[in-house]
């Protein structure tokens, strides 16, 4: 089993540390931090196939490469009450974005559950676990038939 | 502009309270006020000032067994926070309400009736501007003593649902028209809703929970709108046994109460085994309208 991308990792290792209010606090400060997608990778509307399928956040995904063929993943969250999405897209921006692509794939959809802990709804979860398929795939597509250069955020 | 509670004709207006009544009654002691979401950092980001925190998961279920907490859970939850047989405690959520429908059906399961709903739940008051806060209030504990659960009323469970087939009494299936359809989600890692079996209990009409509410601000619609869903379309009556679910009985306890409550209808049960339970079990009946239309496909 690939090991998971060393800046996601380290997030996971400090917010397991934390009692259950004090990641809770983390995580909403990171969620606050959430850096949405530039203008000049998406704009609004944004299109369907970005959007995360059964995410009631309205979240969308967006990778575009970098040089050295990796990806730098961009997120949006349409609904402002979304906040776990923001925060799972932070940390995902950030844990993932430049990571080798093979590992970025290999991540675990139920990587979720070391960020929120179990106590997560089967639509929240789905709604996560979503978000994490979708920069999955893009990672995959990228390993498969890599992209170098793109107008409208890549994969 | 939107018509006041008393004015959209439900039969228990008084289960529903407004934004503005909220705000007036911050620091009624007689009150408390309880947040209940399905995002579980939300509460903590920010929440009405005096707000407790319901959580779906930790206060209401049990953690070991699918089921509820018991009398001794429920005891220790309203003793936290400093609820008494006298306070009344107004509910309310993400999700256009549906988990503070849920904590209020839970609370009806143990008799606690001072309960209500803020009617557009956190996104009304959001967005109202009205204040929000990240302070968690601390109350004194109570010495509520519980009664017993009682079930009876509110809640059905499988063997009562197959009693109900061939007796041909409604059944409400509130999830979305995909989820009733049986059509896959779009989710390689997981099957359907966490059942093995898409598809819909026999018989069942489809009423998606969200056409009860305005999707602008999340209030309920005025009774009249919610008997042309209910009553016109669907051919429901106020005295009809009708059992309502959906994934695991959280959507279908806002269906119950707006039927209960709203419209008055006199016998609704949640079942809150709901799909997870259903599309699980060996050899139930199972109505796939996406299967049937495969098979005609391939035939």
């Amino acid at each position: 089993m690939l090991q998971l991308p060393e800046r996601l990792e380290r997030w996971l290792a400090t917010l397991e540390t934390l009692e259950r209010s004090d990641r809770m606090q983390m995580l909403i400060d990171v969620a606050g931090r959430f850096p949405h997608v530039p203008p000049r990778i998406a704009q609004r509307p944004y299109p369907k196939e970005r959007r995360v399928p059964g995410c009631e956040s309205e979240a969308y995904v967006w990778a575009e490469p970098k040089a050295d063929g990796t990806l730098t993943y961009y997120f949006a969250v349409e609904n402002p009450q979304g906040i776990s999405a923001m925060a799972l897209a932070a940390l995902l921006g950030d844990g993932l974005s430049g990571a080798p692509l093979e590992e970025v794939a290999a991540v675990p959809a139920d990587v979720i559950y070391r960020i929120f802990g179990r106590e997560l709804s089967m639509g929240k979860s789905l709604g996560l676990m979503g978000m994490v398929n979708m920069v999955r795939a893009a990672a995959r597509q990228q390993r498969q038939a890599p992209i170098r250069q793109t107008k409208e955020g890549g994969v | 502009m939107s018509k006041s509670i008393v004015e959209r004709g439900y039969s228990n207006a008084d289960v529903l309270v407004s934004t503005d009544w909220v705000q007036e009654h911050l620091k009624d002691p007689a009150v408390r006020i309880a947040e209940s979401n399905e995002d579980p950092l939300l509460y903590s980001s920010n929440h009405i000032p005096g707000a407790v925190e319901i959580d779906w998961t930790r206060d209401l279920n049990d953690p070991i067994r699918r089921d509820y907490l018991d009398k001794r859970g429920f005891e220790n939850l309203m003793r936290r926070i400093g609820v008494s047989h006298d306070t009344t405690i107004v509910l309310y959520g993400d999700k256009n309400n549906w988990w503070a429908t849920y904590a209020f059906w839970v609370l009806q399961l143990f008799g606690h009736v001072r309960a209500k709903v803020m009617d557009g739940g956190r996104l009304k008051w959001s967005k109202e501007n009205r204040p929000l806060t990240r302070e968690v209030p601390k109350y004194q504990p109570s010495q509520y003593h519980a009664c017993e659960r009682d079930d009876t009323a509110f809640r059905v469970f499988r063997d009562q649902v197959l009693e109900h087939l061939p007796r041909k009494l409604p059944l409400v299936d509130v999830r979305s028209p995909e989820e009733y359809r049986g059509e896959r989600l779009h989710m390689p890692e997981y099957p359907n809703e966490g059942a093995l079996r898409g598809g819909h209990i026999p018989g069942a009409l489809s009423i998606p929970w969200g056409r009860a509410v305005n999707q602008e601000d999340g209030t309920f619609k005025d009774a009249a709108e919610l008997r042309k869903i209910y009553s016109e379309e669907n051919k429901l009556e106020p005295t009809d046994d009708i059992i309502a679910y959906c994934r695991i009985g959280e959507r279908s306890s806002h269906t119950w109460f707006v039927l209960t409550y709203l419209l008055g209808f006199h016998k609704v049960r949640n079942y809150d085994g709901s799909w997870t339970e259903w599309g699980n079990l060996v050899q139930v009946p199972i109505e796939n309208p996406s299967a049937e239309r495969r098979d005609v496909a391939a035939a």
